[in-house]
This record gives structure tokens, C-alpha cells and sequence, in this order.
């Protein structure tokens, strides 16, 4: 368990993914679920953003979009792949135009799994990314503020 | 008159959780064209009925989209079962469409919602929502999964609901309706509402007919036209009439899809009445040989999919056209002349769904 001090902000990229998980992100963030009680933000603009949230596999197309936002995010920044898309490519994985998971254009930390994934799953991998946007702080020799 | 800026609408934007990417060409504030571009999300799944058994598809073919993730299960079976003449049991149709029903009322909210924050309105986007998982609760507990089901099978249904259940459910759609009726209000009567939708991106009747539009999008232009007036699954056991608006603008889809979603509870209503006993699938053999065209309404409009067997178990050809991509013309017709502001939410009302699209 993490004791960052800030909630996490998330970006989400909707890369080729069905909708699926998308509209389970989202889910995260209405009643029910609601992470933003404890402060989790969705927002538009990676450089505000801790934690960078990848629906959906990846092809040629969006490969620049993903690598973009990615640099545009400030370290320390953590990556959580989110469905069987966007983990390895799932039930796409043998498609002309997929070039397979998330992991073949930036680095991931922390993999959700589902198809969809639920939206439980979703804010449990979120919580874990949270412990490695920690571990990174603490390798930089700074403490989150 | 300024000089001509142009400015890039996505593909990561706030607005919509998908990709879509419009060039808005501006004067000053006024937009004078638009133009798109696409392959975000393309995937080719379509080529896939080549390595995977026309059985196994029906689970790719349900992931072209997760919205409408059901009706495309079952537009895909619908095609196959026409190509290989097999006829389903009563009790299968009915439960598609009480599926299909309940899939429009999960889809009209989420959209009703996304709408709200278009313009705004945050806390009526988090209601509507609170209303939607109400739904997908009924999803759940009939099919096992909240936004992918794989239900629907070559030949009728992999799971069965008892009659128990479903008079259960019946009582639960009773509350989903006392919900949404106060969050309708809002939409037909607020004033703020009213001011940002009104009067905003009109197709006229005769446009929408000749640009293609479908759906609520055409229905709000005063054409009556709805798939599932054709019938299929049990369709033409049951009683409706294609819900129209005429003025054409914003408001008026809202209006559109508010009152669908009420006619959408009624026909589940009568499915769970109408509902036959007995079994939900029969036994399938041979290979899909020949070809179909099947056409079916999605929360989005008409979706069409055409499928063409040549006797082993992998078809030769399967193709969907998605309800977005007839939409999309309108869409490029309605923003020329509005305000950059307005962008959003005139490419909110045409209900967009790239991933369909794109596939
Ligand atoms: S993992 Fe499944 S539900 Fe999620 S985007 Fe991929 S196909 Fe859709």
C-alpha cells in the first residue's frame, strides 16, 4: 500500500481498444465506483498527469499518439495497461494492423487484465501503479509532495 | 473576415474517450470546414473470419465495439443462421430483443451523460451514469459480463434466463424509469440546457434523408425510419412506433433518444409478458455456404452486415457498416458556420462510436 501524500492523476489514452474498457474507465470515475472521492483526477493534459491509463493494443497509426503523450508526461510517471488489448494485443493479437500491447512502444508497469476489465480490476491496478510512482520518488532520492 | 487558422480537434482530447481527429478550418471564431481523418483505432478484424470458425467470430465480431457490443453478436448470428437456414427457438428471439432493448437504454444513457459533460453540466452526467449501472447490474446477473456478454451464438443463445428473473427485472425497470424521469426533465426543460442546444447544427429533413444520416440522428430530422421495424428477432411480435422529432437540432436528438429509452422499457416490458418457455438454442450442423445481407437497428442507427460462406468453416468475406460512418457525413455538413465552442457537442449528438467505425 502506497502513502503518497497527492492523489493520482490519471490521462487516458484510448489506443485501438473496443470501447469497452474505456466505458470502464470512465465507470470508475461516476457513482458506484467513484474514485474521484479520493481525489483521482481524469484529465485531458498529459503534462498534468501522474499516471498514464492505455486502453486498447497498438498499431501504426497511433503508435506516434502514444509515444507523445508519453514523453509529454513528467517524471517520475507510471503506465498502466489496461485489458487483454492492451496487455498483449487480445482477442486482436492476429490482426493485419495490430502490432500487439502497449509494452512494444513505451515502457508498462503495472498490467490489468479482463476483457473487459472490471472497473474493480481497473482501480486495483490503479492503486498498484500508485506504489510504483512511490518507488520511483524513492529512487530519485525525493519524497512525493 | 480574419484569416484562415486551422486547428486540430484530437485525436487525445477531453471530450470523447476515443480518438477521433477533426482539421477545423477557421475564420475568426466561425468554423468553415471540417475535415477528418481516421485509423486510430483500426484493427481489421473483419479479415480475421479467415483464421477463426464462423462460431468463434461471434465473440471478435461482439468486440468491434463495447457499447453495442450485444447487437453486434447478434447481427453477425443473424447473418450466419440466414446463410445456413436455421431457425432459432421462439424464446431465443425474445430474449435478443429484451438484450438488444436493454443494450439502447445502457447506450442512450451513457450518451445522455457524455452529452451533459459536453456542455457542461457535470452533475447530470454523473446521474445519468448512476442510472446506467442500474442497467448494466441487469447485465450482469442475465449474461455474466457488464459491457461484453458473448451471449449470442450461431444457432441462439449460450445461457438461458428463468422466468423468476425476469419478472424480477421487470420490477428493477420499473425503478430505472422513476429514475431517469426527473433527469429527462432536465434535459426537455432546462434553461441553460435549452441555450446550448436549441436552434444548434440543424439538418433539415430532406438533408438528412439525402446525406444518409441514421438513427436518432435522422429520426430528430422527422423521418420515420427504424430498422426494427423489419422484424427481425421478435420484433414484429412486439408494439412501437419509430419515436420522431422535427426540428433537426441538437435538441431535438436529445429529445429523440430520451424518448427512446422510454420506448425501449416498454418493449421489455412486452418481452418479459410475450416471453414463450422452452428451449434457447438448437443444434447447428454443416458450414455456412452462400451469402446475406442483414440490417438491424443500434442504439446508433442502422448497422448493415453482410457475410459470404463457401462451405468450410471459415467465411470468405464478413463486412458491418457501422452507424457513425453514415452519420459522419452529416456531421460535416452541420459544423461549417457554427463556433469553434460548439464543436464538441455537435460531434457528441451524432452519438459517435469510432470504434465501430474503424474496426
Ligand atoms: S480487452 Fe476486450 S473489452 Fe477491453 S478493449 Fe480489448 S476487446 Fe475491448
Amino acid at each position: 500500500m502506497s502513502f503518497l501524500p497527492k492523489s493520482p492523476w490519471l490521462v487516458h489514452y484510448d489506443a485501438s481498444s473496443c470501447n469497452g474498457c474505456d466505458i470502464e474507465v470512465l465507470a470508475c470515475l461516476t457513482p458506484v465506483y467513484d474514485v474521484e472521492r479520493f481525489g483521482v483526477l481524469n484529465i485531458g493534459n498529459p503534462k498534468h498527469a501522474d499516471i498514464f491509463v492505455v486502453t486498447g493494443s497498438v498499431n501504426e497509426q497511433n503508435k506516434a499518439v502514444i509515444k507523445n503523450i508519453y514523453d509529454q508526461m513528467a517524471e517520475p510517471k507510471v503506465v498502466v495497461a489496461i485489458g487483454a488489448c492492451a496487455t498483449s494485443g487480445g482477442v486482436f493479437r492476429e490482426c493485419y494492423n495490430v502490432s500487439g500491447g502497449v509494452d512494444t512502444v513505451i515502457p508498462v508497469d503495472v498490467y490489468v487484465p479482463g476483457c473487459a476489465a472490471r472497473p474493480e480490476a481497473i482501480i486495483d491496478g490503479v492503486v498498484l501503479g500508485l506504489g510504483v510512482l512511490e518507488a520511483k520518488y524513492g529512487e530519485k532520492g525525493k519524497v512525493a509532495s | 473576415m480574419g484569416e484562415r487558422t486551422i486547428i486540430p480537434f484530437g485525436p487525445q482530447h477531453p471530450v470523447l474517450p476515443e480518438p477521433l481527429h477533426l482539421d477545423l478550418i477557421l475564420e475568426d471564431e466561425k468554423i468553415v470546414g471540417a475535415v477528418p481523418s481516421i485509423g486510430f483505432i483500426h484493427r481489421g478484424l473483419e479479415k480475421l473470419v479467415e483464421k477463426r470458425d464462423f462460431q468463434e467470430m461471434a465473440f471478435v465480431i461482439e468486440r468491434i465495439c463495447g457499447i453495442c457490443s450485444f447487437i453486434h453478436g447478434q447481427g453477425y448470428v443473424q447473418t450466419i443462421e440466414a446463410v445456413m437456414g436455421v431457425e432459432i427457438p421462439e424464446r431465443a428471439k425474445y430474449l435478443r430483443s429484451f438484450w438488444g432493448e436493454l443494450s439502447r437504454v445502457h447506450s442512450h444513457l451513457l450518451w445522455l451523460g457524455l452529452m451533459a459533460d459536453a456542455f457542461g453540466f457535470e452533475s447530470l452526467f454523473m446521474h445519468c451514469w448512476r442510472v446506467r449501472e442500474k442497467v448494466l447490474d441487469i447485465f450482469e446477473e442475465t449474461t455474466g459480463g457488464r459491457v461484453i456478454f458473448s451471449v449470442c451464438k450461431v444457432g441462439g443463445l449460450w445461457k438461458n434466463v428463468d422466468g423468476d428473473t425476469l419478472r424480477r427485472i421487470g420490477g428493477v425497470l420499473k425503478d430505472v424509469d422513476k429514475d431517469i424521469r426527473p433527469l429527462a426533465d432536465v434535459f426537455m426543460r432546462d434553461y441553460t440546457v435549452q441555450k446550448r442546444c436549441v436552434g444548434l447544427g440543424v439538418l433539415t429533413k430532406e438533408e438528412a434523408f439525402q446525406l444518409g444520416a441514421v438513427g436518432p440522428m435522422l429520426r430528430a430530422s422527422g423521418v420515420a425510419m427504424d430498422a426494427r421495424k423489419l422484424g427481425y428477432a421478435a420484433y414484429g411480435n412486439l408494439e412501437f412506433e419509430p419515436v420522431t422529432e422535427n426540428a433537426g437540432d441538437c435538441q431535438a436528438r436529445i429529445a429523440v433518444r430520451v424518448r427512446e429509452i422510454y420506448q425501449a422499457l416498454d418493449i421489455m416490458r412486452q418481452c418479459i409478458e410475450k416471453m414463450p418457455g422452452g428451449e434457447v438454442a438448437t443444434t447447428v450442423k454443416g458450414n455456412p455456404q452462400g451469402e446475406y445481407l442483414s440490417r438491424l437497428e443500434q442504439p446508433r442507427g442502422e448497422a448493415v452486415y453482410y457475410g459470404k460462406g463457401n462451405g468450410t468453416k471459415y467465411l470468405d468475406r464478413f463486412r458491418v457498416r457501422t452507424p457513425t460512418f453514415a452519420n459522419l457525413i452529416p456531421l460535416l455538413h452541420i459544423i461549417p458556420g457554427c463556433d469553434l465552442a460548439d464543436v464538441p457537442l455537435l460531434a457528441l449528438t451524432i452519438d459517435p462510436c469510432i470504434s465501430c467505425t474503424e474496426r
